[in-house]
């Protein structure tokens, strides 16, 4: 099955500073895929590139190819707003606007001229359960959003982020500011989406790394240093770098 | 490969790879003492390995509960993780090969007061020296963590079967013999099945070394290679 994104030869200037070196990786299709490596090494600045939310960065250059079903996400006539409708993102700290509940998740819905009630009841309704959350909510739709948990507010972005039916999610440590209760239902939760979903997370946790995905990505200084199923990165890196960074021999 | 970031993770693997190495040694000794009292036809040897084979009992526990403690604070991955699985494999050989001591050291206060079976009795030393060098080169490999040091055990491991074989040809035929003397004979071909776990048990560590070194099972014939063992 050929990749749902791939990379060739990807590099990203941030003015003259080179974040991102010649980095080739596919993503499958319906798996999770984590990014993983110090701060700084150039994960996230990767992860921004896949739907292009680097264009909203001065400065910033990419070179080499993104593509999404073997289409370049920065060709000529490419809309990069069309590419974001089809790679969503969540991101590190739940974002909630100052809405009610049903109106964070219709946004992006409202966004693309949806009008019908009807229809965006049911889409509401549809990106809250696919995000574990309509149970707790159902009866709420039109308190604010910011009255809920931060899990919550979290998995609200989530919803957000599934209302305008994106094909890959990405998210940016989607978990990193929850406890161990709600950060096990997000977890949970990307296992639960990756069957209609493409996933790609960012995460510190190597743990977490280890719990939710099926490809593990280790980057170093903007260079992709190891790839493969997670399984085999966890327990016989190929690369030293990669066994002395998970195994936390960071010199 | 440098050291752990944690001075504390680094000295609590460091603690366990020097408890299983001392277990090692005191496995070691028993062999050599339990064959001792088998040449020598001393009683008090036999003895002195079934004390010996409390305090390997009690390394096996004390490894087991430090091992237990790393995985449930540091949760290991990768080489880490090999080496957590190699020592809780290692210990349960080991403590074994105590056992076997003690077995042998049992059958050796039994032939004590028996006949002696010249050609048969005279293989087990040989057999023992074998079989300790075994273990000893298994246990150099791991404390090197040399997967070819432990490839070298694993290819001698007939050497130790060989002299077992012809440890019980030889019985059988003096059996036939002197069927007068077929229980000393019988407690002979225990001893010589003993010595032969132990090489078993040399060769379970070597494999354990090659998985820890090279993430690779070679256990039961097989060679999962990285590549094959990586796909989904």
């Amino acid at each position: 099955m050929p990749a749902k994104m791939a990379t060739r030869g990807l590099s990203v200037w941030y003015g003259s500073k080179r974040a991102i070196q010649d980095v080739t990786l596919d993503v499958e299709e319906n798996a999770v895929t984590a990014l993983i490596g110090p701060s700084g090494c150039g994960k996230s600045t990767f992860l921004r590139t896949l739907n292009r939310m680097n264009d909203l960065v001065e400065g910033c250059r990419v070179e080499g190819v993104v593509t999404l079903d073997g289409e370049d996400v920065y060709g000529r006539d490419v809309d990069a707003v069309a590419v974001r409708r089809r790679v969503g993102m969540v991101f590190q700290k739940s974002n909630p606007f100052p809405r009610s509940i049903f109106e964070n998740v219709a946004f992006g819905l409202r966004i693309a001229g949806m009008r019908d009630r009807q229809t965006l009841a049911a889409r509401v309704e549809e990106s809250l359960r696919d995000a574990a959350l309509w149970d707790e909510v159902k009866d709420r739709l039109g308190d604010s959003a910011l009255a809920l948990s931060g899990g919550q507010q979290q998995r609200l972005c989530i919803a957000r982020a599934l209302a305008v039916r994106p094909e890959v999610v990405l998210m940016d440590e989607p978990a990193s500011a929850l406890d161990p209760i709600a950060t096990a239902r997000i977890e949970e939760l990307i296992r639960e989406l990756k069957r209609r979903y493409t996933i790609v997370i960012v995460t510190h946790s190597m743990q977490q790394a280890a719990r939710v995905s099926d490809f593990t990505a280790f980057f170093y200084m903007g260079e992709l240093v190891e790839y493969g199923p997670t399984e085999r990165i966890f327990t016989r890196p190929i690369q030293k770098r990669t066994e002395e960074y998970i195994t936390g021999r960071f010199g | 490969m440098p050291q752990h970031t944690s001075h504390e993770f680094e000295a609590e693997l460091r603690r366990l790879k020097e408890r299983l190495l001392a277990m090692g040694g005191r496995c070691e000794s028993s062999i050599a003492a339990a064959v001792r009292a088998l040449e020598t036809r001393n009683p008090e040897l036999a003895s002195a390995v079934e004390r010996d084979d409390r305090v390997i009992d009690a390394d096996e526990l004390a490894i087991d509960e430090l091992a237990v403690r790393i995985l449930a604070l540091r949760q290991p991955v990768g080489r880490d993780l090999r080496f957590l699985m190699t020592a809780l494999k290692v210990v349960t050989d080991l403590e074994r090969i105590g056992d076997e001591a003690v077995n042998v050291a049992e059958r050796a206060r039994d032939l004590s007061a028996a006949v002696e079976l010249p050609e048969s009795q005279a293989l087990l030393g040989p057999m023992a020296a074998v079989a300790t060098r075994q273990l000893r080169r298994a246990l150099d490999a791991f404390v090197e963590e040399d997967a070819s040091k432990a490839a070298d055990v694993l290819a001698r491991d007939d050497e130790v079967d060989e002299l077992y074989g012809r440890i019980v040809r030889a019985t059988l035929a003096y059996m036939a013999a002197h069927p007068q003397n077929v229980e000393a004979a019988m407690r002979v071909t225990s001893c010589a099945k003993y010595l032969e776990r132990i090489g078993d048990h040399a060769t379970n560590i070597a494999e354990m070394v090659v998985y820890l070194v090279d993430g690779v099972d070679v256990r039961h014939g097989g060679a999962r290679s990285r590549e094959s063992a990586g796909t989904r």
